[in-house]
Parts: C-alpha cells; sequence; structure tokens
C-alpha cells in the first residue's frame, strides 16, 4: 500500500478555523509599525528616522505613520519605543490607500464606507466559489512564497472557496506583488484586461502598495509630510545629486513606486512580505466576507 | 569553545593584478582558472568617466579581484565569453546596464534589459545620480536560434501557470522535444544595483535583504560581510551563533520549498501538504524567533539586532520534532517509485560543464562540484561548528539534487542543534559590534541555500557608491541551456523546481 494514505493521517487535522474561530498565530502577528503618541518631544526629527518616507507629519503638527510604506525594519521602533510601536495581528489590510495610513484621518470614514458599499456592489456576485489569479510584478519573490502558503494544509484556503486558476479568463481575483516593474506594466495590464467583470485587484506587500525601498510614488506620508523626502526621491540620499523632478516622477527608472499606477487597486495589504494570514484577510476583506467580529484595518484603530 | 568568528584567520578579499588592457586581463584570468582557481564573476563600475571591469576569483584563501580600466570613451573592448564560457551572461548583463559591446560575445542579445537603442541612456551603477530615463521594454523582438521545418516557439511566460515569480521562456521544439530554450528576465528587473547607491552602508541591509526573498538571509551576511571586511570589525561570538541558526533555518524552509514543487508536479497531493505543512513549521519557527518569517532585520553590520526570542531548550525540543517528521516523510518520498521515476535521468548537468561553469549550491554539487563556502571559505560561526561530511554527488540530474538537498538538511538540523548549544552556554557576551564605515572596498560573501552569493561594495564618505550583488540564482539559471537535451516539456517542472533558483535574484 502506498505509504502516503497513513502519512496523511499522521498529524490530524492541522488547519486553522481562522476566520470563523480565532487563531492564535493570526491574533499574535506582529504587523506593521504604529503610532503610540502622536505629539512627541522632537516629533520633527522623526520622519527621517525611517527607510522608505512612512512617517509624516499632519497640519497640525501631530505625526502620521503610512502602514502602505512600512516595510517593519523597526528602526523607528529601535529609536522611540515610545512614540511608535507594532500592531497586533494580522489583519493588516484596507480598502484604501489612505486607509493604512495612523493614526486614522476622522474625515475618511465616510469615504471608506461609500468604497466600501460600492466594492460590495460589484462583487455581490462573487460569492462560495472565487478564482485566484497571481502576477508578480517585480516582487523580491517572498510575496510569492507566502501566497503559495495558502494552499498548504495548515491554511487551505480550498476550505474557503478559492481556488488558483492558470487563465485570466476563468479569474475573479488578480493577487499583484511587486513594486511594479516597468517591464511587467503591459503583461499586468492584458492580465487585467483579459480577466471578466467583475473582478478586484489585491495589491500583496508593501512593495505593491507604494513601492516600499524600491522608492514610491506617493510622496510620503500624505500631502503634507515633512519627510525629508529620501525614499520618495529616490536619488536623495546621495550627497550632491539633485532630486528635482524625482518627487513627480515617483518610483525608479526600472519601478512604478507601487501597482497603483497600473492598476486601478481594491484592497492594499502591507507586509514585507505580508504572511498568509494577511493576504487571506485581504481577499476576505476584498470580497465582503470578514465576519463582523473580525474588524477590518479602518475600523480597528 | 573559541570563540574564533568572522572569516577564519587569512580569509579575505584582496584585490589582485590590475591590468593595463582587457585582453590581458583575460589572460591573467584564464590563467588563474587554469590553475585552479574558480571564476566566480565579472561585473563593471562607472569611474567619473571611465569604466573598470572588475573579475572575482575564489579559492581557499578568500575572493581575489582582478581589475582593468577601459580606455576613455571605449565603445567595446575584446568578449571574455570566447575564451572563458562562464561569463556569458555576465557580459550581456554588463551590456545592459553600460551599452558598451563585448567584442566578439558569441549572442548579446538582451538580459536582464530590455531591448534598447544604440544611444539609449543606461542605468551606468558605479555613476553619480539616479538613471538617467525612466526604460520601458519592447515587447516585440523574440530570438529564435533552432531553425528547420516544424519547429516553433513556445513563449511561457511572462505570466505563467500558477504562483510564480516573472520570467519567459521560449521553447522551441518541434513539438515535444526541447532542443534549445532561451530565458527573458528582464521583465521583473527592479534597478536594486542603483538603488543601492542612495543608502547609506548601515541602510543597506535593508535593501540586501530584499534583493532576493528567499535567501534574505544569505543575502544580508554577504552585505554585512563586506561591510566589516572595510570597518576591520570581528562579529562577537553570540552575534555570530545567531546567524548561523537564521542562515540554517533559511536552507531548511528552501530546501523544503524543492520538494513541495517536486511533489506537486508529480502530482502527489499527500506529499505535497506534507512538506508544505513542514516548511510552514520552519517559517512559524523563525517568526517566532525574529518576528518576520524569512528573517528579516537579524543580520546587522557587526552582527544581530536581537537574540532569538524562544528559549534554546524550547528551541531544541521543536527542531527535534521537525527532523524526525520531516525524515519520516523523505524516507516515504525517496521510496515512492512514481516519484523517482519522473526525477532519474531528467534535467543532467554534465560533471564536466559544472566543473566548467563552476556551478554552485545544491545544482553543482549533484554534478560532483563543490565550493560551499561554509566550508571552504568559512565565516561567522562556522569555522567553530561541525558541518560533517562533505556531500557530492555525480549523477546531475533532478534525482542527484534532491538527494543532495535532503542530505544538507541532515546538516543543518545538526548545525542548529550544535549552535542552539553553544548558544545557551556562551553567557552574556554582546550580541554586534560598533561598525561604522566611512570609506573602503570589499566583496562579501555567504552560502544561500542556492549556492554562494557575492557582494562587492564600495563605501565612500558613509554612502554607498557601488553595490554588486551577484546571487547564486543568476549564475546558475544560464545553465538553463544545458539541461534540456533528450527532455521533453512535461518535464520542465521538475527541472525547473530541481534548481531552486529565484528569478528576483538574476533580474536585480
Amino acid at each position: 500500500m502506498s505509504p502516503w494514505v497513513l502519512r496523511g493521517l499522521r498529524d490530524g487535522v492541522v488547519t486553522t478555523r481562522w476566520p470563523a474561530r480565532p487563531d492564535a498565530y493570526a491574533d499574535g502577528w506582529r504587523g506593521p509599525a504604529v503610532i503610540r503618541d502622536p505629539r512627541p518631544a522632537g516629533a520633527a526629527e522623526l520622519a527621517s528616522v525611517c527607510p522608505t518616507g512612512a512617517i509624516g507629519t499632519r497640519a497640525d503638527g501631530a505625526l502620521r505613520l503610512d502602514q502602505g510604506r512600512c516595510i517593519l525594519c523597526g528602526r523607528c521602533v529601535d529609536r522611540r519605543p515610545d512614540v511608535f510601536g507594532w500592531s497586533s495581528g494580522a489583519a493588516a489590510g484596507a480598502l484604501t490607500e489612505s486607509g493604512l495610513v495612523v493614526p486614522e484621518m476622522p474625515e475618511t470614514d465616510g469615504s471608506v464606507a461609500a468604497i466600501r458599499a460600492a466594492l460590495a456592489a460589484r462583487t455581490a456576485a462573487l460569492r462560495r466559489s472565487v478564482h485566484l489569479r497571481h502576477v508578480d510584478a517585480g516582487s523580491d519573490g517572498a510575496e510569492e512564497q507566502e501566497i503559495m502558503a495558502l494552499l498548504n494544509p495548515v491554511y487551505d484556503i480550498h476550505r474557503l472557496g478559492f481556488f488558483f486558476t492558470a487563465s485570466p479568463r476563468h479569474s475573479d481575483v488578480l493577487l499583484v506583488t511587486g513594486a511594479g516593474a516597468h517591464g511587467m506594466a503591459e503583461p499586468l495590464r492584458r492580465t487585467y484586461a483579459g480577466m471578466p467583470d467583475p473582478k478586484i485587484v489585491i495589491a500583496v506587500g508593501t512593495d505593491a502598495a507604494s513601492g516600499g525601498l524600491l522608492g514610491g510614488s506617493k510622496g510620503g506620508a500624505g500631502p503634507e509630510q515633512a519627510s525629508d523626502g529620501r525614499a520618495a526621491a529616490p536619488d536623495g540620499g546621495r550627497p550632491g545629486t539633485s532630486s528635482a523632478g524625482a518627487m513627480s516622477q515617483g518610483g525608479s527608472y526600472a519601478t512604478s513606486g507601487g501597482v497603483g499606477s497600473v492598476l486601478p487597486v481594491d484592497v492594499w495589504v502591507p507586509g514585507s512580505p505580508p504572511p498568509p494570514f494577511s493576504i487571506l484577510h485581504g481577499l476576505l476583506l476584498g470580497l465582503g466576507r470578514m465576519p463582523r467580529g473580525q474588524q477590518p484595518a479602518e475600523a480597528r484603530r | 569553545m573559541n570563540p574564533a568568528t568572522g572569516p577564519a584567520a587569512g580569509i579575505g578579499t584582496a584585490v589582485g593584478t590590475t591590468a593595463a588592457t582587457a585582453p590581458a586581463l583575460w589572460d591573467l584570468v584564464t590563467g588563474e582558472v587554469a590553475r585552479g582557481r574558480r571564476f566566480a564573476g565579472l561585473m563593471a563600475t562607472q569611474r567619473e568617466d571611465r569604466l573598470l571591469l572588475s573579475v572575482h576569483l575564489a579559492d581557499r584563501r578568500g575572493i581575489t579581484t582582478f581589475e582593468t580600466f577601459l580606455p576613455l570613451g571605449a565603445a567595446s573592448y575584446p568578449a571574455l565569453t570566447p575564451v572563458l564560457g562562464a561569463a556569458f551572461w555576465y557580459e550581456r548583463e554588463i551590456h545592459d546596464l553600460f551599452g558598451i559591446i563585448p567584442d566578439g560575445h558569441p549572442r548579446l542579445e538582451p538580459l536582464i534589459l530590455p531591448l534598447l537603442g544604440d544611444d539609449a541612456p543606461r542605468p551606468r551603477p558605479g555613476a553619480a545620480g539616479r538613471a538617467a530615463a525612466a526604460i520601458w521594454p519592447d515587447e516585440h523582438s523574440v530570438p529564435r536560434h533552432v531553425m528547420g521545418s516544424g519547429l516553433f516557439t513556445i513563449p511561457h511566460g511572462p505570466v505563467r501557470s500558477g504562483v510564480m515569480e516573472s520570467i519567459e521562456y521560449l521553447v522551441e521544439t518541434p513539438g515535444e522535444e526541447i532542443p534549445h530554450l532561451n530565458m527573458r528576465v528582464f521583465y521583473k528587473h527592479r534597478g536594486i544595483e542603483k538603488r543601492f547607491e542612495q543608502l547609506t552602508a548601515a541602510d543597506g541591509v535593508l535593501l540586501a535583504e530584499r534583493t532576493e526573498g528567499v535567501a534574505s538571509v544569505a543575502h544580508a551576511l554577504a552585505y554585512c560581510h563586506a561591510v566589516e571586511q572595510i570597518a576591520g570589525v570581528q562579529v562577537p561570538w553570540r552575534g555570530a551563533l545567531v546567524r548561523v541558526l537564521h542562515a540554517e533555518l533559511e536552507r531548511l524552509a528552501a530546501h523544503l520549498d524543492v520538494a513541495v514543487r517536486l511533489a506537486d508536479a508529480a502530482g502527489l497531493a499527500v506529499a505535497t501538504a506534507r512538506f508544505g505543512l513542514h516548511k510552514e513549521r520552519v517559517l512559524r519557527l523563525v517568526s517566532r524567533l525574529c518576528g518576520s518569517r524569512f528573517g528579516r532585520g537579524v543580520v546587522v553590520p557587526g552582527g544581530v539586532s536581537r537574540l532569538p526570542l524562544v528559549a534554546a531548550s524550547e528551541f531544541l525540543a521543536e527542531v527535534g520534532r521537525m527532523e524526525s517528521s520531516i525524515s519520516g516523510d523523505t524516507r516515504a518520498l525517496m521510496g515512492t517509485a512514481s516519484f523517482l521515476d519522473r526525477l532519474r535521468r531528467t534535467g543532467p548537468l554534465r560533471p564536466e560543464r559544472a566543473r566548467e561553469h563552476g556551478a554552485l549550491g545544491p545544482v553543482g554539487k549533484a554534478s560532483g562540484f563543490s565550493d560551499d563556502a561554509r566550508r571552504v571559505r568559512p565565516y561567522d560561526a562556522y569555522p567553530a561548528l561541525g558541518l560533517g561530511d562533505a556531500h557530492e554527488h555525480d549523477g546531475g540530474d533532478a534525482l542527484a539534487r534532491l538527494r543532495l538537498r535532503w542530505e544538507e538538511v541532515g546538516q543543518s538540523f545538526h548545525l542548529l542543534r550544535q549552535a542552539a548549544d553553544e548558544l545557551a552556554e556562551a553567557g552574556d557576551s554582546p550580541l554586534r559590534a560598533s561598525c561604522e564605515v566611512r570609506a573602503g572596498r570589499a566583496v562579501g560573501w555567504a552560502e544561500a541555500p542556492q549556492g554562494e552569493i557575492l557582494y562587492d561594495l564600495r563605501v565612500e564618505d558613509g554612502c554607498i557608491t557601488r553595490c554588486r550583488p551577484r546571487s547564486a540564482s543568476f549564475h546558475n539559471l544560464v545553465l538553463f541551456h544545458e539541461v534540456f537535451a533528450g527532455d521533453i516539456l512535461t518535464d520542465f517542472p521538475f527541472i525547473e523546481a530541481s534548481f531552486g533558483l529565484s528569478v528576483a535574484g538574476v533580474a536585480l
């Protein structure tokens, strides 16, 4: 007899029941950085601590942090543990780019509700059998590993009706990884165009959300940011070079600073790379299938 | 235990002879290779208005760099590839990045950048400032090399079936066999080398960790070894042990991933699930140690940032459980005849080709050529830890590569136990040494799961002015040209998985 029959029974059921039941690994996950104290002493110098320019200040002087740029390097937490900390739990994704900025901006509440309603209306037809297509647009290879992990018996996303498909024609969800390499822009657009409506796009990882360390298209943590612009202008850190024009151009000669400039993104999942639970959360968030007890990122903060 | 850390005495990098011209440099290099040194890489650097060509040669003493400046305004130079085939992709890469033509190169097609015009602006790593202009690919050039009636090209990628990194394989076939294969990796070129040039030496490690995700720790190690050589810093004993822990856990995860892909290709559902479970357990253990499933943020210039967050006894118990359940499933897998039939004589790499090319990591070792940096040019805590017997096979096929990986898995468990034991007894010595660098240049190396990684790093005024990561994936992927003889289309996923490479490390 094949040894595999018995070997398959060896460890019993290892599959998580998340999101229907809590999962210790998902809840204990250390997510992107958060701000504990938005008005510390010496706030002005703190922006330069972040190598991706995720930290900035609002017009009123309060600190803000864009988790869509956070690569979880911990520079800010190491430097000022009184001001910065880690978010807990794998539910890091958001439906808008600004939804990744902490602390939450009160005025975005209404618009997030509107976006959520529009997305729910659009994806009403996508229920219990949802097909996924992945495209790598310049990742470091780690995000692919975490997406593949969704198929292992611990996450087993087949139990939730998710299946990977080879053809864009059969897919409902496009998972995009990577900083938006120029070489992948056209293949990515064609893949998206080949998908039938309704469809949703999920930017998986900080690189996909903002370009991460490869240089972003966004001007730091929002329009009023006071970061030194080093990451937003990818040449700014080099002495003797001019950063003029870099802010408007974004990205680098080879990348677009995230996939948001190539495709309309519906769900933003930060992380470097995001763990499988965060990717799964992003999927369920986009389909409006997160149970009520497990609030999405915007409401949690 | 003697806390001898860092490269053992007498091992390091040295700039060897500087040759007057490129042909003189090639004579020097081919002579050294004939005397037994291994060709480990070729790169170019823009130094103001001249181009510097650097060859890296490896032996027991470390990595030696031989260099020459090209004449001012040179548009070409005599190619190295005709006399040293291993330089094939390296010269194509230099052509892509700098636009200079290696005269006599057998096939100068675009590799890591798309086809560009002769006077198009090039990224030119080493030149001050950012790359001149955005580069967008022209998708309409398709190379063809095999001519004959009934032959056609199957473009496979860049968007491929399954969750894969973007690469395009152009399979030239009469229908079933694969007489020739072309690879185009430029789709996911990310401009990593230029990006390094905007970072300080301390921040560079963050980008090194994100250069090739499946070898995050090994890239960070190779980068930090270069920084530490410039600074003349020795990593404290405890820091060196923590580095070994993470490097070996990364090797476990990568080798288990190869097993998952091979089992999946063979349609063994239970085996796929089992090895997927084992890999998940390894990644979870890594995340419990440091907060990241890929060991990011641990390795920093001068040592490590923190101790493992798991007590030694608990760690050892978990490692023991993993080892026994992995070895049981491995025995079952290596006794499954239908699986072994798919690997045997699939994708063979001839030993003489492996030696000629200096094939790295498991790909080289499975073809009888081994130059494991942990053993030959040991670093961190490896000189003081026992690596056990050297593993070599000469089968050269996908099966030999898998067998070799299982032996490395056993070796990694052995190293993990030793390092954890030593760490428990190491007392309260520091984890990192202060590591400030102002200026200098060095080559750092580390043995990734895929093979040796090199970082040629130049720092001026505290900032990186040139950083060239050379991954094992880049050096080994070109061997795909060699291994399809007699194989058919359905062997493709086995051969690709058995190489275990990452495209991110190729198309920096």
